[in-house]
């Protein structure tokens, strides 16, 4: 590798080529303030349009300024990130992007996380003297995203997502000059677009131009009536990331004072999705085990590999992308939609409680979990199986809103008999923990032997596409993983022209798995973060006494009491579900 | 005319562009067969670099660097291009060039594919030029069928064919990244250079993109070798170039002079003179985002530093001539309205700065306009001339900060005064009637559109200014010259 050497500010770097001004700038301790630029290292996502014009530097020698994010360091550069020209020009942009921006901080659900509100800040701006004519769109409100785009500074960072990681197509630049907005074909709806809600765009915007569907009200209302009895469901993502909202480092697990809180926020009921995610891999598992026994056996009709069917913004991709391969997924729900016919049917029943007086509400690191809990097949007589899924953020709100110093409460336990979950549960989180919770149960009962070392390691990792063979005793298991729908989509195409030898495949919809899902707490790029959240997962599963599905005793007692047996009847009735082609409802006009 | 030598459009109005014979009869195709047969691509590059030809689309890079630079690029598949985006108003040469002489911009384009090593050229045109479409096609099917185009050319082996791509008439189109954005069905909007088209361009190959005007002059040069082609020009600027002759100037068309030619020569001798015998004010070169000159610069030779130096740009040749009638204030407002209009909304300077830009002229005009705007105009112009990302908005403020350089006294009179000395700003005039010369005929008052004329039949009139939304018709109607503008 080429070193290159050039002075910023005076002082001499040393960088390889190919490195940009802004990188080379933080060797030597220059922060070179951007906005639209935005990278998740190590996980191959990079936004670096040039469009902001915020990171502009001098370049002696140069006609005009250089935007940091997009140029290369040369031999002998010298460069200046701090001069009159360039701090006259920063502010002047800056102040330009904000002359056309509503001020509406006060109440904007972004107020507080905002990347433009902090720069503002940063640069002291206090006045905005370019006033005129600001842009004015339609706001769209969809099943779990808002979009408010007179707040979009065109920064692209969500049409990067949405179109180069995760394949999705659902926005893009549209309009010219000060029209220029990032939106769907046509400026249609998202609704009416093949958006899957994995809320990776809100995830990376940097302003309020789009947030999540705010359902923590109904919430509060349901608390408040006396008639109601709510029950709250939490998944395995959020205790590992819930804490950042209160200042605590990432990775800090918090499941004990997530708990607690739920509690004092007056739910009569706590349980965790991870015992539902323990549901999950005694029907999943089992499906998986079924068909590769008919598959080994010369059964023709079968379908292999088999997905995973736990990710909402996953399921909507497929239907909307692939419909034609809809038979291949799993057809068990999710472990949020698992949980609502279990609390509302079994536990419900259990006390006497009618399920209309029943409020089931999930705390999700998701937002196609809103859309999800809202599809007509999740519903019995109108009445949904989850009534509310509440985003990581929202939940940390409505703490704050309450009144509850969650850094000192004491932690506190799951009810039961809902609440109580293994390791392999906690690790569906993050992307590889749903594969590697259904090898630990699919193992031994292929084997019928017991499986001494729970760690499969092979399987974890960040890496976009990953591929592992897993010895069953003597039977070699092909499985893949992805996470991102990018990556998806590759091992879909793969499938569907018959290049793929897998037996089973997890994708997940969001890099990283649901800890870097579109609910959490906001990384703003720092995919160390989303490293933490996964290791805290994994440190959470070491530490529990149970770390397979099947050993769970409660999930035990429900098949006894209850359910029957894996993949039976009332499983089928109750938490198996069937998929949509939905291509045909794409692109359709108001 | 007598100052006029015509390289690029040698052939246009001579032979018939739908006859290929014509343009062989002329010596078409003959540099490209000296090409293919005598010299190799690092001789053809050599010539084209001591020519000191420069890009004619508006940025002037010297053309055998850049040609030099895509040939050097090592990768299996590379493109030419030509861009025949124009989109200045009011410049139409290579609209020209491709309708009168087809033929020298196909020979030009596959020399290029040769010295590249592309085998492909790409031809991306408005769709509003359905003739010169319609030549090239046929130019074309005719190079095609006599072996110089296609496979096999001339038989020595070589291979370069030729399609044709649609622009839908974005101004930014015409900057190369954009152009090549929109050919490849993506948005049409600019990215970063680096990475330049010669190395990374179209479907991620190396892709030389030269405009029409550019390529017309090559076959002359290799034909006439480049000692003659660099014997035209000032120093730093070879060749000729073809001007869009337009406004208040009494030859209105295109004009092809030897770089260097000054403005005065231009305008007074081969122009003939501003219309109606009035005074030169001012002209604006460089299409909508270029720079206004002033009388101070009737003599200053032009060329691509010249230009850039008196603060406007050659660009693609427009050249538009002024009077004492137009007002500098309101004339960089209607540029600027252009700009903002065709801005592709990327970066933010562009997006909006322009916009604020052209508020703050809308202001200005409508006599709203304070001190602090004329300062704001200027930090303003200046940043985003100094961060946009491509072309357009590094040159867009151009007609605003000319016209404060040279101009500044009619914006004063603007901000101070709320006057318009060209009686163009329409807020800022008051139509008055004189009344000892109005004899009450009343044609006034029935010719008002908003009915803002009263008074009594023989009586003198009276116009409500409140009303009056300044249309002039009253005046216009006016027997007797008793209503005059204040």
């Amino acid at each position: 590798m080429n070193m290159v050497k050039l002075i910023i500010d005076g002082k001499t770097a040393e960088v390889p080529e190919n490195t940009t001004l802004l990188k080379a700038a933080k060797t030597v301790g220059i922060d070179i303030p951007t906005l639209c630029y935005f990278e998740l290292k190590d996980m191959n996502i990079e936004n670096r349009p040039g469009g902001c014009r915020v990171c502009v530097v001098e370049v002696k020698g140069r006609r005009n300024l250089a935007p940091a994010c997009n140029t290369m360091v040369a031999e002998g550069m010298e460069v200046y990130t701090h001069n009159i020209r360039v701090l006259n020009a920063r502010r002047t942009v800056l102040e330009l992007i904000l002359s056309d921006h509503p001020a509406e901080c006060l109440t904007c659900a972004k107020s507080g996380s905002c990347e433009l509100q902090s720069m503002a800040q940063q640069l002291g701006v206090r006045e905005i003297p370019y006033q005129g004519e600001q842009s004015k769109y339609r706001k769209d409100t969809s099943p779990a995203i808002i979009r408010d785009v007179d707040k979009c500074i065109m920064c692209r960072r969500c049409e990067m997502m949405c179109n180069d990681v995760q394949t999705v197509g659902a926005l893009s630049a549209v309009n010219r000059g000060f029209m220029a907005v990032v939106a769907p074909a046509f400026e249609m709806n998202l609704e009416k677009s093949p958006c899957t809600y994995c809320g990776q765009c809100v995830s990376v915007c940097p302003t309020g131009a789009l947030t999540e569907v705010d359902h923590s009200r109904n919430v509060i209302n349901a608390l408040a009536d006396p008639t109601k009895t709510v029950v709250v469901q939490t998944a395995p993502a959020v205790r590992a990331a819930l804490g950042e909202e209160f200042g605590l480092a990432p990775g800090t697990l918090v499941t004990g004072k997530m708990v607690a809180a739920l509690r004092r926020l007056g739910f009569d009921y706590v349980f965790d999705t991870d015992f539902a995610a323990d549901l999950t891999i005694m029907e999943e598992g089992t499906e998986l085990l079924d068909r590769l026994t008919r598959y080994l056996k010369g059964d023709k009709d079968v379908k292999l590999p088999i997905l995973t069917s736990c990710c909402p913004g996953w399921v909507n991709f497929f239907e909307h992308n692939f419909p034609e391969m809809r038979d291949i997924p799993s057809t068990a729900k999710s472990p949020q939609q698992m949980f609502g016919p279990i609390a509302k049917e079994y536990f419900g029943k259990k006390l006497g409680i009618d399920r209309k007086n029943m409020i089931v509400v999930s705390i999700m690191p998701c937002l196609a979990k809103k859309y999800e809990c809202q599809r007509d097949e999740f519903k019995v007589d109108g009445d949904p199986d989850v009534n509310y899924s509440l985003s990581t953020r929202e939940l940390a709100h409505l703490i704050k809103a309450s009144n509850i110093d969650f850094n000192s409460l004491p932690a506190d336990d799951f009810d039961n008999p809902l609440g109580e979950s293994t390791g392999a549960s906690v690790i569906f989180g993050t992307t590889g923990g749903v594969i590697e919770a259904a090898c630990r149960t699919a193992y031994e009962l292929y084997t019928k032997k017991k499986l001494e070392k729970v760690d499969f390691k092979e399987l974890r990792g960040l890496e976009n596409v990953r591929h592992a063979t897993i010895d069953f005793d003597g039977l070699p298991i092909n499985i893949g993983i992805a996470h991102g729908l990018g990556n998806a989509r590759k091992l879909l195409e793969d499938i569907r022209d018959g290049k793929s030898h897998f037996h089973a495949i997890e994708i997940m919809a969001c890099p990283g798995g649901c800890i870097g899902g579109g609910g959490q707490p906001y990384h703003h790029g720092d995919s160390e973060i989303i490293k933490l959240r996964a290791s805290a997962l994994y440190r959470e599963d070491a530490g529990k006494p149970i770390r397979k599905s099947h050993e769970n005793p409660f999930i035990q007692e429900l098949y006894r009491e209850f359910l029957g047996k894996p993949c039976g009847e009332l499983s089928h009735h109750l938490l198996h579900t069937h998929y949509f082609d939905k291509s045909a409802g794409v692109f359709v006009e108001e | 005319m007598a100052k006029q030598i015509r390289i690029a459009l040698r052939n246009c109005g001579v032979i018939d562009p739908e006859r290929i014979e014509d343009y062989i009869a002329r010596d078409g195709y003959m540099a490209l067969a000296t090409v293919l047969t005598e010299l190799t691509p690092e001789a053809v590059i050599e010539i084209l670099k001591k020519s000191g030809l420069r890009g004619r689309g508006g940025g002037g890079f010297p053309a055998g660097l850049k040609w030099e630079i895509t040939r050097k690029v090592q990768a299996d598949q590379k493109y030419v291009v030509c861009n025949a985006d124009e989109g200045d108003p009011g410049a139409f040469m290579d609209r020209s060039i491709l309708e009168g002489d087809p033929h020298s911009v196909l020979e030009a384009m596959t020399i290029n594919g040769y010295c590249t090593g592309a085998s492909k050229g790409l031809i991306y045109i408005r769709a509003e030029y359905p003739l010169a479409v319609e030549r090239l096609k046929t130019a074309m099917a005719q190079s095609r069928e006599m072996g110089l185009l296609g496979e096999n050319i001339l038989g020595t082996g070589f291979n370069f064919d030729i399609d044709i791509r649609y622009g839908a008439g974005a101004f930014v189109c015409g900057e190369e990244t954009a152009l090549i954005h929109s050919m490849e069905g993506l948005r049409g909007e600019p990215t970063v250079k680096p990475p330049f088209p010669s190395v990374e361009g179209y479907l991620k190959k190396p892709t030389n993109v030269n405009n029409v005007e550019t390529f017309a002059n090559v076959p002359v040069i290799l034909n006439k070798g480049w000692e003659w082609f660099a014997s035209i020009g000032t120093e730093r600027s070879k060749g000729t170039k073809v001007f869009a002759l337009a406004g208040k100037i009494n030859n209105v068309g295109l004009v092809e002079v030897p770089m260097g030619t000054t403005l005065r020569e231009v305008i007074f001798e081969i122009g003939g003179g501003i219309q109606h015998g009035r005074e030169f004010k001012a002209a604006q070169t460089g299409g909508p985002s270029g720079g206004c000159l002033t009388k101070k610069h009737l003599d200053t030779p032009i060329d691509y530093d010249n230009l850039i130096a008196a603060g406007s740009m050659m660009g693609s040749g427009g050249l538009i001539v002024m009077d004492e009638d137009d007002c500098m204030v309101a004339i960089a407002k209607f540029y600027l309205e252009f700009t903002v209009e065709e801005s592709c909304g990327k970066c933010s300077p562009c997006r909006i700065g322009n916009k604020r830009l052209h508020e703050i002229l809308g202001k200005i005009t409508q006599g709203n306009g304070t001190m602090e705007d004329i300062d704001k105009l200027r930090n303003l112009g200046t940043v985003i001339k100094d961060t946009s990302l491509c072309g357009l908005g590094q040159s867009s403020p151009n007609p605003v900060l000319s016209t404060l350089d040279n101009f500044y006294d009619e914006y004063m009179e603007h901000v101070k005064d709320k006057k318009c000395r060209s009686k163009v700003c329409k807020s800022l005039m008051q139509y008055l009637i004189i009344a000892d010369k109005c004899i009450g005929c009343t044609l006034c008052a029935r010719n008002c559109p908003v009915n803002a004329i009263s008074g009594e039949r023989k009586q003198a009139h009276f116009i409500d200014q409140e009303k009056c939304i300044k249309c002039g018709a009253c005046m216009e109607k006016c027997k007797f010259n008793a209503i005059i503008i204040n």
